[in-house]
C-alpha cells in the first residue's frame, strides 16, 4: 500500500521568508510547480496518503490505490500558503487536486465522477 | 456563514438559466453539496464547468464555505412530445 505514492517533503522546518508580493524569488510557488513537472501522477492534499485529513482527500487517495495508480503526494495544510499558491497557479480554490503530466485533471468531485465513469484510469496512463 | 438560499442566488445571478440545488449537509452553513444543471455546460470540460460555478462564490470558497461538493451536468437531452 505505502509503495503507491511518495511523500514530498515540501517543507523545511526552517521558516520561509515571506516574499514581497509579485517581486523578487517565490520559493512556495517554485516548489509546487517543480514538484507538478517532475511527478506524471500528483494529489495535493489535506493529510497523507496514510493518515488523510478530510473526507474528499481520503476519498480522492482510496479511488487512486483501488486503481493501483502510482502518485506523489504532498500535504498542504503544513504551511496555508501553499494551498494559496496552488490555488493561484491551478485557478481552483479546493481541496484535494489531482495533477496528470502537468495538468490539472480534477478535485474530488470530478475525480470520482471520472472513475465511476471508468474514464479516470485511462486519463492517468 | 453562508446559507443554501444564498449560494444558490449567486450561482443562477452568474450563470443565467441555470437550474441548481443546494443542500446544507451537515447544518453548520459551512459545508455544501450544489448541483447545477445548465445549457452553459455544453462543450465545455468538467474543469471548466466547475470553474464557471466556483466563479460565482469566489474566495468564499475555502472562506466562509469549508466543503462544497459539486455535481455539474447538461440538461437532459431526452425530450418528450
Amino acid at each position: 500500500m505505502s509503495s503507491q505514492f511518495q511523500p514530498i517533503p515540501m517543507m523545511s522546518s526552517e521558516p520561509t521568508p515571506v516574499a514581497e508580493p509579485n517581486e523578487g524569488p517565490n520559493p512556495i510557488r517554485e516548489a509546487i510547480e517543480q514538484a507538478i513537472s517532475e511527478h506524471k501522477v500528483i494529489l495535493f492534499m489535506k493529510g497523507t496518503p496514510d493518515a488523510p485529513a478530510c473526507g474528499f482527500s481520503a476519498r480522492t487517495v482510496a479511488i487512486l490505490q483501488s486503481l493501483e495508480v502510482p502518485f506523489a503526494a504532498v500535504d498542504i495544510l503544513p504551511d496555508p500558503r501553499i494551498r494559496q499558491e496552488l490555488s493561484t497557479i491551478s485557478n481552483w480554490p479546493t481541496i484535494p487536486q489531482l495533477f496528470h503530466e502537468g495538468e490539472l485533471v480534477g478535485g474530488c468531485d470530478i475525480v470520482t465522477e471520472m472513475h465511476e465513469a471508468g474514464e479516470l484510469a485511462e486519463a492517468l496512463l | 456563514m453562508a446559507s443554501p438560499e444564498d449560494i444558490k442566488q449567486r450561482i443562477e445571478a452568474a450563470i443565467p438559466g441555470s437550474h441548481v440545488e443546494v443542500e446544507d449537509y451537515t447544518g453548520g452553513s459551512d459545508h455544501f453539496r450544489a448541483v447545477v444543471t445548465s445549457e452553459a455546460f455544453e462543450g465545455l470540460s468538467r474543469i471548466e464547468q466547475h470553474r464557471l460555478v466556483y466563479g460565482a462564490l469566489e474566495s468564499d470558497i475555502g472562506g466562509a464555505i469549508h466543503a462544497f461538493a459539486l455535481k455539474t451536468q447538461t440538461p437532459s437531452k431526452i425530450q418528450i412530445t
